[in-house]
């Protein structure tokens, strides 16, 4: 009888490997006691702790998406310059962790050869938080990496340098999902639908949970309706606002429509709590096309909105809060964006967005 | 490689600039793996016809698990055959996203025999990706990462993979341990993070201080942000140092002051500790001269959102200051009741925010168990409708009814 290889057990649930086994013993002996950091130029930091070791921080510009040949790239780069220890942020940028600060020029020379510029920190533009587009998507209104990447072609000064008033955060999101959650960004890309579900009778009966697609519209647009003996679904069009979660629960009412998908421009939100607290973004721009693969339009859009912002705002003044200080109508004729039907809010709570007082510039 | 080099004219205009391109990284992977070649071909057909080419989802995974894995297939699965399946894995990243190069190497090596060759670094919520496989690779490229001490993170209704800032591995301004937390959270529901088993989805986010880097208040259902309660730390001297090296004290540090409690006479800056509402403008305008205070905690918000379904929301105060201290029984208790009162009488695909939004905050405290306090409100209510849930009826009523 020949003999039978047990099978090795199988691993389940184990969770991510504990961050000790990934940090430099520089950041093991001083966990916990760090006293300040300083910007000593863009991209670089140097972060001081109690007994006064010093740890210099060199971040650089990413897409997000990565082939393994950078990574490998990446990780021979802090073999080389930081005993083979580096970071990704929250932002998608890689982080090397070093030292020696005479090592600092050598690996920025190394990274901008690898084509990777050094920045984003301080009053300067991050990278783009975003989701994947029509790389990985189904529900995707517009591309997200390449509409990144031609914006930031476009402001990539203001990630080299820190000349800024204050930072600016802008997060792009290919549809109203927001897996990036964009909704509280200086500056939010979105992608968005405007043409109501197409349902496709012959998959809905097979595909779909009639009862769910009804109860997934927040508006009640979907009715269910027995079309030629069939089960399906009808829409109420006026009452659909394009949100999709019909589609994410059924794949037989796709939004996705060439001629009408495009992209929104979302102004002023905010995490941070400093100063004052944290907001979402606001209408700017209601709709500009689709136009791959440079989408002039909205990088020329982003552009403005940016060079306005950063013309006018105070010190530390974030978008929404220059918009606050000098209000919505100026922001509308500093800008040069018309002010249309649409940026006015028509769902839930409008009233609350309507101005409610005679505070008003002249 | 076997298969013909893609022709992408549309694409091949982003290989210019100076921002790093990702049709690069698509391209040096493409050299190798026809999955990235046919990425390529079909995404490019994306740029032509301004539309998306991937089929909605699918359900796939590895055996056991019910989150994890993104099913994917190409709506033209005959002209790009190597992305008719091209599921995602995402990956549970280590706390902070600190790694090795050494890690970093053998996750390359897992995904260059099993897959596209391409990944995110890193998704939205914060794992890492490998972007597109087949069905069948999915269970030998769990077994090589299990092996090698990565699992798989979260997706659907489940506990989604928690995240968290770099805290006190890098961050002087950290009020609690934030990836010791992330870590502890992740590995205690493990089960609940690997098996998709409530309303919808539930994400964890901890940040340090309320500068809050990973946006917790925006998108977490629950977001832990660090602060303090005690006086801001200042050093006089350093201070000083910050005026006489250009900084306009009075405009730049107290004009900015929301809670308008600092004063500087051009000598000494006074602070009035009562009144500050912890926002952190001071402290990052002079990092090197205010710190914040030595009793330090967290803040606990709850609900925050993306607008699918009934509209985005902020998370909301729920606990104004905990002390974290190992094994964290005070906030898994906490967290263990929200998860019964939201499974038991949640809605389908209802985020915790939303579910408080139709059953009321009050009603809500009420369920978990937790006092109602002023810390919860921007302002008590302004509308006199009030649900009250019991009155008085007179003895004789009864009577005369009797």
């Amino acid at each position: 009888m020949p003999e039978v290889q047990p099978k090795p057990k199988r691993k389940t649930d184990i969770g991510p490997p504990h961050y000790e086994n990934f940090l430099p013993p520089i950041i093991k002996e001083n966990y916990g006691k760090w006293k300040y950091h300083e910007i000593l130029r863009p991209g670089v930091m140097v972060t001081v702790s109690e007994t006064d070791a010093r740890l210099y921080t060199v971040r650089a510009a990413s897409p997000r998406l990565l082939s393994i040949d950078k990574i490998r790239a990446y990780a021979d780069l802090a073999d080389k310059y930081c005993r083979g220890y580096l970071r990704f942020t929250s932002r998608n940028n890689v982080e090397f962790l070093l030292t020696d600060e005479s090592r600092i020029d050598p690996l920025i020379k190394d990274l901008q050869a690898l084509g990777h510029p050094v920045g984003g920190m301080g009053n300067s533009i991050s990278s783009i938080v975003h989701t994947q587009g029509w790389v990985h998507c189904h529900s995707a209104a517009t591309d997200a990496s390449g509409v990144v990447k031609s914006v930031m072609d476009e402001l990539i000064e203001y990630f080299t340098e820190m000349k800024l008033p204050a930072k600016l955060r802008i997060a792009l999101a290919c549809c109203l999902n927001m897996c990036g959650a964009v909704h509280c960004s200086d500056i939010a890309i979105l992608g968005i639908h405007r043409r109501p579900p197409k349902v496709d009778r012959s998959k809905i009966k097979v595909m779909c949970e009639i009862p769910s697609v009804v109860s997934a519209c927040p508006t009640a647009a979907v009715k269910p309706a027995t079309i030629d003996g069939v089960p399906s679904v009808e829409v109420i069009e006026e009452r659909c606002m394009f949100c999709a979660n019909c589609y994410t629960v059924c794949p037989a009412m796709k939004l996705n429509d060439a001629l009408n998908d495009g992209i929104s421009i979302w102004v002023g939100g905010k995490v941070s709590n400093a100063r004052s607290e944290p907001m979402f973004s606001k209408l700017a721009i209601p709709f500009l096309p689709n136009n791959p693969p440079r989408w002039p339009e909205v990088t020329s859009a982003v552009l403005n909105l940016v060079e306005v912002w950063a013309k006018n705002a105070r010190k530390y003044e974030r978008m929404g809060e220059w918009i606050n200080r000098i209000g919505w109508p100026r922001f509308f004729e500093m800008t040069g964006i018309p002010f249309e039907k649409v940026h006015i809010d028509d769902f839930k709570h409008a009233g609350l967005t309507f101005k409610r007082s005679a505070h008003l510039t002249y | 490689m076997a298969d013909k080099k893609r022709s992408t004219p549309k694409l091949d205009e982003l290989e210019k600039g100076e921002w790093p391109s990702f049709v690069k990284e698509i391209k040096i992977a493409a050299e190798k793996n026809p999955m990235a070649n046919d990425l390529l071909g079909q995404l490019e057909r994306s740029y032509e016809e301004k539309i998306g080419h991937w089929k909605h989802g699918g359900i796939v995974g590895v055996l056991g698990y019910g989150g994890g894995v993104i099913g994917r297939y190409s709506d033209l699965p005959e002209e790009f055959p190597n992305v008719s399946h091209f599921h995602t894995l995402r990956i549970n990243q280590p706390a902070g996203w600190f790694y090795t190069s050494d890690a970093l190497r053998k996750l390359c090596d897992i995904w260059e025999k099993h897959g596209s060759g391409l990944t995110n670094m890193h998704g939205s919520t914060g794992d890492l990706v490998f972007l597109g496989t087949r069905t069948e690779e999915l269970e030998p490229v769990f077994r090589e990462l299990t092996e090698l001490g990565f699992d798989l993170g979260g997706s659907g209704s489940d506990v989604r993979t928690p995240s968290c800032c770099c805290g006190m591995a890098r961050c002087e301004w950290a009020c609690y341990d934030t990836m010791a937390l992330t870590y502890f959270l992740t590995m205690h529901y493990q089960d609940e993070l690997h098996r998709p088993a409530f309303p919808y989805k539930w994400k964890f986010k901890m940040s340090g201080c309320p500068n809050d880097c990973v946006a917790a208040v925006a998108r977490a259902d629950m977001s832990i942000i660090g602060t303090w309660r005690d006086d801001i730390q200042m050093n006089d001297s350093a201070v000083t140092e910050y005026a006489k090296s250009g900084t306009d004290i009075q405009k730049d540090v107290v004009g900015n002051c929301p809670a308008k409690c600092m004063e500087w006479d051009g000598k000494k800056l006074k602070i009035d500790n009562r009144a500050c509402v912890k926002c952190m403008h001071c402290i990052n305008a002079m990092p090197k001269a205010l710190a914040p205070g030595k009793d330090r905690g967290a803040c606990i918000l709850i609900g925050s959102k993306a607008p699918i379904v009934e509209g985005a929301l902020l998370s909301s105060v729920l606990i104004p200051f905990i002390k974290f201290v190992p094994p964290y029984k005070e906030l898994t208790d906490l967290v263990e009741k929200i998860h019964e009162v939201w499974s038991e009488n949640g809605k389908n695909r209802e985020r915790v925010g939303e579910f408080i939004q139709r059953v009321g905050m009050g009603n809500f405290l009420e369920a978990i168990g937790v006092e109602p306090i002023p810390e919860m409100v921007a302002h008590p209510r302004e509308n006199p409708y009030v649900f009250y849930e019991e009155y008085f009826e007179e003895e004789s009523e009864d009577d005369k009814n009797a």
